[in-house]
């Protein structure tokens, strides 16, 4: 897990990106003044935020981290057509449930990207990471951490877990290797 | 050709909006509502956007790109509000329906 | 041949926000009114974007990306309040 970046005056690389692409898209435009305006606030933003920020694991995969994005996106497409089919049946035929799936990441950012994906992919929305943080002692880590989803159709709980994990947990381990 | 492409992006993404809307008048209690919207509307809104995106991207003058934000913008804030609602849910012991498995899963908040 | 599939489109989104203001009405519970607001937010995106493809002009797109921010934000504002009974702590 790295979290610091490799130069001080650009904190967080992906995010600067993300400002520059997202601000020629607001414009809609490729002029040269738009591309030099857009590189001075992708990487005065950042700078002028980073004390705000707690510090985050960064990106050490990004070409793993593309084909995790593509993989994502092929699957809401198929878990979307999966989940009408459901929503447009019999809803007595249905077996909702509440699974705990335990989780083996640590830092807040991979899970809540993982809670995401989860909530957007098969059937399933993520509700809640457990153990509650209110709970514990002050600025103590937990052991062991789960997420609680909801499955609208659970046919079998070991291999939805085993999915989840191998699936989407496991490429996120190691884009981020934590 | 341009017609037929952005015709059928336009029926699916209608087909899925109405689909979500649908999942949330059929379905019997909260967590099994909360399906619906989440992901079909999703998916629906962005097939519609792109629709939209090659629309505007032949009639007008140059390529439009712009509409792929509200795309990325509900993709990215659908499973936050789902989650913030699914949390309230919880903490208000909603009812789900009786042949829920795993109930005891839930743990009682602070 | 697009103008008919818009409307269509139109018909389509127009029924789908009649079914989450039935929601929103029937209730039975608060998240479910907020669970059908939000979608009410999102489908409503949808109608501008298809009035702006059917007068063909690009303008209403600011307005979309408007209401998606305020809806989102609403929604997680509104269920904060349920949450802790506060939305800034």
């Amino acid at each position: 897990m790295r979290l610091e970046a490799r130069f001080s005056w650009l904190p967080t690389p992906f995010r600067s990106l993300l400002l520059f692409v997202v601000w020629l898209l607001l414009n809609n435009t490729l002029s040269l003044g738009h591309i030099v305006l857009g590189t001075i606030l992708a990487i005065l933003i950042p700078l002028a935020t980073y004390p705000f920020r707690t510090p985050q694991p960064l990106i050490v995969k990004p070409g793993l981290a593309v084909r995790h994005l593509l993989l994502v996106l092929y699957d809401i497409i198929t878990a979307n057509v999966q989940v009408a089919i459901l929503i447009l049946g019999p809803t007595k035929k249905l077996n909702p449930g509440f699974v705990k799936v335990p989780l083996d990441l640590t830092h807040s950012m991979p899970i809540t990207i993982l809670a995401s994906t989860v909530s957007l992919t098969p059937g399933t929305v993520s509700a809640e990471v457990y153990p509650w943080l209110e709970s514990l002692p002050e600025g103590e880590d937990p052991s062991e951490r789960y997420l609680l989803i909801h499955v609208l159709n659970l046919q079998d709980e070991q291999a939805l877990i085993q999915t989840v994990k191998q699936r989407y947990e496991a490429p996120l381990k190691e884009i981020f290797e934590c | 050709m341009a017609e037929y492409i952005i015709s059928i992006l336009l029926l699916i993404g209608g087909c899925f909006v109405l689909v979500g809307s649908i999942g949330l008048v059929k379905m019997p209690d909260f967590f099994m509502r909360l399906h619906g919207p989440t992901k079909a509307t999703t998916l629906g809104m962005a097939s519609l956007l792109t629709a939209a995106m090659v629309f505007f991207s032949t009639t007008g003058e140059s390529l439009s790109l712009k509409e792929i934000l509200i795309s990325i913008f509900l993709l990215l804030t659908a499973p936050i509000s789902g989650y913030m609602l699914i949390k309230s849910a919880i903490h208000h012991k909603l009812e789900s329906i009786k042949r829920t498995s795993g109930k005891d899963n839930i743990e009682d908040d602070v | 041949m697009l103008e008919t599939v818009i409307l269509i489109v139109f018909a389509m989104i127009g029924i789908s926000l009649l079914l989450n203001l039935w929601r929103l009405v029937v209730g039975p519970s608060v998240p479910d009114r907020i669970l059908a607001l939000d979608t009410m937010y999102i489908n409503s995106i949808a109608l501008i974007i298809l009035y702006g493809m059917s007068m063909g002009t690009a303008l209403y797109f600011e307005a979309a990306l408007l209401i998606a921010m305020l809806g989102f934000v609403s929604t997680v504002a509104v269920c904060k309040y349920l949450l802790r009974g506060d939305i800034i702590e």
